[in-house]
């Protein structure tokens, strides 16, 4: 073998390598933030059982969660409704069964829509603004003097928001639900030209306790976790503003994935166990 | 008061401190110095119990803060301790009353008007009267420094933590927030621990200046001693030069 044969060949036993010590790099680091996250899932779960109990801070939140997107689940539940009303009405008519658009529209929301929906809007404007908040607390050692002071961050930031968005999503999911079966109905009677008490009573038949509760297991789930990610990317926060702006960007991106995978799942076990 | 034995501290493959051994005695100001990333910082978070050391102790009175074991024991040792921190650290949603407050609201056994009239005495002995009622953002940094200090000095602590206390800020202000220290030091009693490399204005709040440099202690003296010493990197510091034995990251 000559030595410039030997050389590439070394070279790309090096590369080949390096390539490998890439992966697994990537992939410890993966593991590491995936046993990290549940260490701090753990402690936020502490600093909620455990006291002091802190009603007022999580009041302040449920407030900056809650009430401050109420609006905007409000207008989004509303055509939501409606655009189910118009998509509902046009499937249904092909197979002449037009009645049914009331129980489409109020099981479409109340087992499926409501909960993600409200997910993902929860996420997109409460959940990023606690991780830049919480992030940015990060980088201005606000964090490090919480710690100074005594005080247990986990108990005094993280355990109110996370109950707060395990109050605020369900009720949230709620509003979606009511004002999104109401535009629907709008739609429905006002402009599609169904019939009201049809529209109620199909509605009414189809729609069951198991579908209530459906959709609320799956709001809890959801705000356990908007209130996980959220509170664990600002947390575990970057330096500086590309760190914050890193650590929202990835807040929003894996909540909203970690509900659309979850939906599934939760829909499977939940649908066989009405089904059994 | 505080007792630093042999302390090692890395970062992945980094050695920031390797065997940092410093003794600071009850009422004294100990002011550590040296280079930036030299790991003054890192061991200011070490006394606070914030980050872990791989090796080594650090006493605080007695009490050893590196051996807890848990975050309450820690807490405990915390009690001790206030600190300035380089931004002042304030939280931005509530007001300069209600920082200033904090702390001892946080703790148990405070009534309501007894912080009412604490965190008012203290207001006052720092002439914040007229900011109580604003916002950090609202404010300068020079009078966040000062909101920050009666913060920290609002439960009384045995030691006073500061980091870089006058970094960011015009000469005026710096030397107005030295001569706080200095006010607060007569007033207060504590021992102090001032990290910082503004050099030699710092002196003035000092009793002892200690210089690390890669990760460990290279002298240990008097300010008048630090001014004189003969080492080439005490005197490349001391007078900013970039030639030296001193590498600038």
């Amino acid at each position: 073998m000559s030595a410039d044969a030997a050389h590439v060949e070394a070279k790309e036993c090096k590369s080949f390598t390096q390539r490998i010590e890439i992966v697994g790099t990537y992939i410890l680091d993966m593991v590491e933030n995936w046993g990290r996250s549940w260490i701090f899932l753990y402690r936020t779960i502490l600093g909620v059982i455990s006291p002091p109990f802190r009603p007022r801070l999580i009041i302040t939140q449920l407030y900056q969660i809650g009430v401050q997107s109420t609006l905007v689940i409000a207008l989004i539940g509303v055509f939501t409704g409606a655009v189910l009303a118009v998509q509902g009405e046009y499937t249904l008519s092909k197979f002449g069964a037009t009645a049914f658009t009331g129980s489409a529209v109020a099981l479409s929301l109340i087992r499926e829509l409501g909960p993600v929906l409200t997910a993902l809007m929860v996420i997109g404007r409460a959940g990023s603004a606690i991780t830049a908040e919480v992030g940015i607390m990060r980088i201005t050692e606000q964090i490090d003097a919480l710690r100074s002071m005594a005080v247990d961050p986990m108990r005094y930031l993280m355990a109110p928001r996370f109950v707060a968005g395990l109050i605020a999503v369900p009720l949230l999911t709620a509003i979606f639900i009511v004002l999104g079966i109401f535009g629907g109905y709008i739609v429905g009677t006002g402009l599609l030209g169904l019939s009201s008490g049809t529209f109620i009573t199909q509605m009414v038949h189809a729609v069951g306790t198991v579908d209530v509760y459906s959709g609320f297991i799956k709001s809890i789930v959801f705000g356990f976790i908007f209130g996980w990610v959220s509170c664990y990317k600002g947390y575990t926060c970057g330096f500086g503003a590309v760190g914050v702006n890193r650590a929202t960007t990835q807040s929003v991106v894996t909540a909203s994935v970690a509900v659309l995978i979850t939906d599934y799942f939760l829909t499977s076990i939940l649908t066989r166990l009405i089904m059994e | 008061m505080i007792s630093i034995r042999n302390v090692h501290k890395r970062f992945g493959d980094q050695v920031v401190l390797d065997g940092v051994s410093i003794e600071i005695l009850p009422g004294q100001t100990t002011t550590i110095v040296g280079p930036s990333g030299v790991g003054k910082s890192v061991l200011l978070k070490l006394i606070m119990g914030i980050l872990e050391p791989e090796q080594g102790e650090i006493l605080v009175g007695d009490k050893n803060i590196t051996a807890a074991s848990n975050e309450a024991e820690r807490n405990s040792i915390r009690q001790d301790l206030g600190v300035l921190f380089q931004s002042a650290a304030l939280f931005d949603s509530l007001t300069v009353y209600q920082n200033i407050a904090f702390p001892l609201q946080q703790r148990c056994g405070h009534s309501a008007d007894e912080i009412h009239d604490k965190t008012r005495k203290i207001i006052t002995e720092m002439n914040l009267a007229p900011y109580s009622n604003s916002y950090p953002e609202e404010i300068s940094i020079g009078l966040r420094k000062r909101v920050g200090m009666a913060r920290a000095l609002i439960t009384e602590p045995k030691v006073l933590l500061f980091d870089e206390p006058n970094t960011g800020l015009d000469p005026l202000v710096g030397q107005e927030v030295y001569d706080l220290i200095d006010e607060c030091k007569k007033e207060w009693h504590f021992t102090g621990v001032v990290i910082s490399h503004e050099l030699p204005e710092v002196f003035q709040v000092s009793d002892i200046v200690v210089m690390l440099l890669g990760g460990k202690v290279i002298i240990e003296a008097s300010p008048d001693d630090f001014r004189n010493s003969p080492m080439p990197e005490v005197q490349q510091f001391l007078h900013g030069r970039v030639d030296g034995p001193i590498h600038i990251q």
